[in-house]
């Protein structure tokens, strides 16, 4: 059943902005959770009550973004089925069970021991009471593990059978789906870039204290935590992020020359640290694709391949081929996933007229060419590239950051530790401004990984356009625009909370 | 070791006992309209809000895991119900977004909506909300308008996307029930767990008055699943075919279930007697039982012996058993050994549920908290 692109790209609409709304909440909850629950066993090893207040102050400004988490979070679940009903059959198999243990196993986690957390200072023992501050932040983690394997696996589906009498694909092996490396290399990255974010939020908010001359103790034994955990997580980071590089190298060659506007592939290939792209640049043409560009020569098939001299491949060899490097082009795998649509039909109408001998014929030809059977669906080569300027520009922006937190955490634990930061007001101006670039960070990150896998839903099996729901456009423009006003109003007044607890500070609390 | 359909009724099982579940944890929504006809003073309402602001969240997290246990174990229901019958679960999910912010968002100063606003969105949520769910329960009786083609896509047939549902006063009426029922339960989990005499004093008004419009709407809701036609699945030739009172000998045929549906009512009816008549604060604790015993029963009766669980209105043989709409073997297998965590967390729910409900909420507690809603 096919869709009109209209509905598709309404429903991709719907998807991105509930999602993107979603994601400004949850790496906070990811890291906040950690760093209250560091601050809390301090409080209960050394028995201090200042690093209570410290503890309760930073969960109180948690528990308004958890809130708003949590209200964002369950429209996502929800939306596989609404808004992306022919996925939910034709994968649901394998990726509704993800979903399932995460509920069954961190969600209730979270919801279960927050209670205590905030409820329960003078109901349980300190001890019960710094573990259930532990579960939540280990809770929290663990719902990012299930929906991150759901995710990896859709980057690169593995441990499972297509089943041509039910039509959709089947599970084969649940280890293999949880240890899929794509998934792992996701999961550290994702959750680290959780914990660079909530030490930025730490950080920054630490240092406006410190600008305006306040609670100037408060501050430095946040900022201290947050520098170290901050320090420690964006190295840890970098080198996740490279294996999630590499990880992209091997399974979604496409997306890494989306990345990195890569049109000829070669050895040696070099990162771009710094490009403006030519939006005169088509594929297959001659045209620089960068208007402006600085080069790290080699980098590239090193991010990728761990190896200087690798071969990168760019777009125009993934799309017309290269036999030496042994790349079939788009057209060749159209042919073939087209192949492989037809010979299922065969099947299933020799199997109606029970005819079984023409349809075990038709099963073998379609087993021969199922593996490109996502290709058969797509209309011209050219629909297999994902938007090369915006996978380009979110992930540059993403890397350049993500090196920029480095030297800010060294920077910032240099002169907490020397005791000096209070006084340095360039660098609480660097702290404090460095927190909404921590979220925009995070969205390219997304933006990288979910825009670069089009036009796919499930890497090379399943392109957007089959896997919407048959739902009439109109209906999907109406929820789109009430999600958009309801998060945006959501948005709006939580940031106005978030700012009167900030200004009134630990004590006024 | 189990054959699929062993997995498959077990599987449903599960899935009706975490939508009785849920349809227990309700208290928390039905609580939410009675803020103001409990709580005549701002401290009072106070003390009604942080009282079900300890347990929100629970209930919340059941309707996803109800949901992501349906998307696992009978994918299919997730792809023809959520996509189909859209805007139904569409406005559901509304009523419940704008459930998770409100509790925290209240009376924080500078909210941007005021007060007010927030205790409107709770009022929706525990009404509205809880009514389109039972709307959306219902047709798991009444059926939906989709079709189920070959490759097992589906589409459904009104542009109305389910909310042509409101029109059958079946799925109206099962909806008011539960808005009904959840009133009962909130206002007797109130009556437990606080210690405000002068709230709880009008608990029992509330009680007797919504018990019996629950009880009216029930006894016509019950009346209509066990004597209206219902359909049956043959599973050699995968073929449905009509078949009068359809539940009543499917009851008749599996006495077990009649007995556990029996016992939820009167575990329900004596919750209410003792709480009426004998001020018995523990009361909700036999209701509560009652209704998880009777909601997991009249669910499970839906997918066992060969009925059907989702019917179809424009296609008779598009419509959903759990043979036909279930995951793998292997999937339910692996999915049944992850089951194994339910008693775990059912375990540290209760525990922490136990040691945070020692004592009684006054409003003195949630006023000296520096945390509260
Ligand atoms: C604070 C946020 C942040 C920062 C500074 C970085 N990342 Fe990142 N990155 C993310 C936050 C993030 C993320 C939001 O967590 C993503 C989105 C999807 C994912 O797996 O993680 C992501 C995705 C993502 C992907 C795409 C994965 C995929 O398509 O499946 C790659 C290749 C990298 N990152 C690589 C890096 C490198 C080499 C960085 C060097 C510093 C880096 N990231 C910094
Ligand atoms: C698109 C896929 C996603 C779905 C379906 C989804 C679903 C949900 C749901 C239903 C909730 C509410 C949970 C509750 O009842 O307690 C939630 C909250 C949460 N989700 Fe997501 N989510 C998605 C993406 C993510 C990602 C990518 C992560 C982590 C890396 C994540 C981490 C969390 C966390 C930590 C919470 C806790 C509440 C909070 O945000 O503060 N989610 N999510
Ligand atoms: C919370 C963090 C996430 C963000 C910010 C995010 C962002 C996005 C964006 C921007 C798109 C639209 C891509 C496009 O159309 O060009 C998208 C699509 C989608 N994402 Fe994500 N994503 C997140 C997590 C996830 C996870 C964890 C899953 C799966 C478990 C997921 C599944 C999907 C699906 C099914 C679509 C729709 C199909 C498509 O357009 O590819 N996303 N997401």
């Amino acid at each position: 059943m096919e869709h009109t692109d209209l509905l598709v790209d309404w429903s991709r609409a719907q998807f991105a902005l509930t999602a993107l709304y979603h994601w400004l909440f949850v790496p906070l909850t990811l890291g906040l959770t950690f760093i209250v629950a560091i601050m809390e066993t301090i409080y209960v090893k050394t028995g201090d009550i200042k690093w209570k207040t410290t503890t309760k102050y930073w969960m109180g400004l948690l528990a308004i973004n958890f809130a708003i988490g949590l209200a964002t979070g369950i429209i996502m679940e929800f939306e596989f089925g609404t808004n992306w009903s022919n996925y939910s059959w034709i994968v649901g198999d394998i990726f509704g069970a993800p979903l399932a243990i995460e509920g069954l196993m961190a969600f209730f986690m979270e919801s279960t021991f927050f209670a205590v957390m905030f409820f329960g200072w003078e109901k349980v023992s300190k001890r019960m009471h710094l573990t259930s501050t532990w579960l939540v932040a280990i809770g929290s983690n663990l719902s990012a593990l299930w929906i991150l394997i759901a995710n990896g696996w859709m980057q690169h589906p593995v441990g499972m059978h297509f089943n041509p009498d039910t039509a959709r694909n089947e599970m084969q092996n649940f280890a293999e789906v949880v240890f899929n490396p794509n998934g792992v290399s996701k999961f550290l990255h994702t959750v680290s870039s959780g914990y660079v974010l909530a030490s930025l939020f730490v950080l920054g908010i630490s240092a406006w204290y410190m600008l305006k001359k306040r609670d100037i103790a408060f501050a430095r034994r946040s900022a201290i935590v947050a520098s170290s955990f901050g320090l420690i997580a964006s190295l840890y980071l970098v080198t996740t992020g490279d294996e999630s590089a590499h990880q992209v190298a091997l399974t979604q060659p496409m997306k890494l020359a989306a990345m990195e506007g890569l049109y000829d592939g070669e050895k040696r290939a070099g990162i771009i640290a710094f490009g403006v792209l030519d939006s005169a640049k088509k594929i297959g043409d001659d045209l620089d694709p960068f208007i402006a560009s600085v080069e790290i020569p080699g980098a590239l098939s090193f991010l990728g391949y761990h190896d200087l001299n690798a071969f990168v491949p760019g777009i125009d060899d993934l799309i017309n081929g290269n036999e030496k490097h042994g790349i079939m082009s788009i057209p060749e795998k159209m042919q073939m996933g087209k192949i492989a649509v037809a010979s299922l039909g065969a099947y299933k109408n020799f199997k109606k007229a029970k005819d079984s001998k023409h349809a075990a014929e038709a099963l073998k030809v379609f087993e021969a060419h199922q593996k490109y059977m996502g290709y058969g669906y797509l209309k011209k080569p050219e629909d297999a590239v994902p938007s090369v300027a915006l996978s380009f520009y979110s992930f540059h922006t993403m890397v350049g950051l993500g090196s920029w937190f480095i030297v800010l955490f060294i920077i910032s634990l240099y002169y907490t530790m020397t005791h000096e930061m209070h006084n340095k007001r360039w660098l609480q101006y660097l702290a404090l401004f460095s927190i909404p670039f921590g979220y925009v960070a995070q969205e390219a990150g997304w933006i990288t990984a979910e825009a670069g896998r089009q036009p796919w839903a499930i890497q090379d099996l399943l392109p957007v356009g089959m896997a919407t729901s048959n739902v009439a456009t109109t209906s999907v423009m109406i929820t789109f625009w009430l999600f958009a006003v309801l998060f945006t109003g959501l948005l709006i007044a939580e940031v106005k909370i978030m700012l009167t607890q900030i200004k009134s500070g630990p004590e006024g609390h | 070791m189990f054959d699929l359909l062993t997995l498959q009724e077990y599987w449903w099982f599960l899935v009706s006992v975490i939508g009785a579940l849920f349809v227990f944890m309700t208290f928390v929504q039905g609580g939410q309209t009675l803020l103001y006809r409990l709580g005549h003073s701002e401290d009072e309402r106070d003390l009604l809000i942080n009282s079900l602001g300890r347990k929100w969240e629970l209930t919340f997290t059941m309707l996803v895991m109800f949901g992501g246990a349906l998307f696992a174990a009978f994918p299919l229901f997730y792809a023809v119900s959520f996509g189909g019958a859209y805007y139904v679960w569409m406005a559901i999910l509304f009523c419940f977004i704008i459930q998770a912010v409100a509790y925290e968002y209240r009376k924080k100063p500078n909210n941007l909506y005021g007060k007010k606003f927030y205790e409107n969105l709770l009022y929706i949520n525990g009404s509205l909300g809880i009514f389109l769910i039972g709307v959306a329960l219902a047709t798991l009786y009444s059926g939906g308008n989709f079709v189920v083609n070959d490759s097992h896509l589906s589409h459904w047939t009104l542009s109305s996307y389910g909310l042509e549902a409101l029109l059958n006063p079946f799925n109206v009426a099962f909806g008011l029930m539960l808005v009904f029922l959840s009133r009962v339960q909130g206002a007797l989990y109130f009556f437990n767990s606080l210690e405000a005499p002068e709230v709880t004093r009008r608990v029992k008004k509330v009680v007797v008055v919504n018990f019996l419009m629950f009880l009216g709407l029930f006894l016509y809701v019950l009346a209509t699943i066990l004597f209206a036609e219902g359909l049956v699945y043959d599973a050699d030739t995968a073929v449905i075919t009509v078949k009068s009172m359809k539940y009543l000998h499917s009851f008749m045929e599996m006495p077990l279930l009649a007995i556990f549906l029996l016992t939820g009512v009167l575990s329900l009816l004596y919750g209410i007697y003792i709480a009426v008549q004998k001020n018995a604060q523990n009361a909700i604790w036999f209701t509560g039982f009652g209704t998880i015993v009777a909601v997991t029963t009249l669910l499970f009766v839906l997918g066992v012996h060969n009925s059907v669980y989702y019917p179809s209105l424009v296609d008779l043989q598009s419509s959903l058993t759990i043979q036909n709409s279930s995951g793998s073997y292997y999937t339910l297998s692996i999915m049944a050994v992850v089951s194994l965590l339910v008693p775990v967390v059912g375990a540290y729910v209760v525990y922490v549920w136990r040691s945070m409900d020692k004592t009684k909420l006054t409003i003195d507690e949630v006023k000296s908290d520096s945390h509260h809603y």
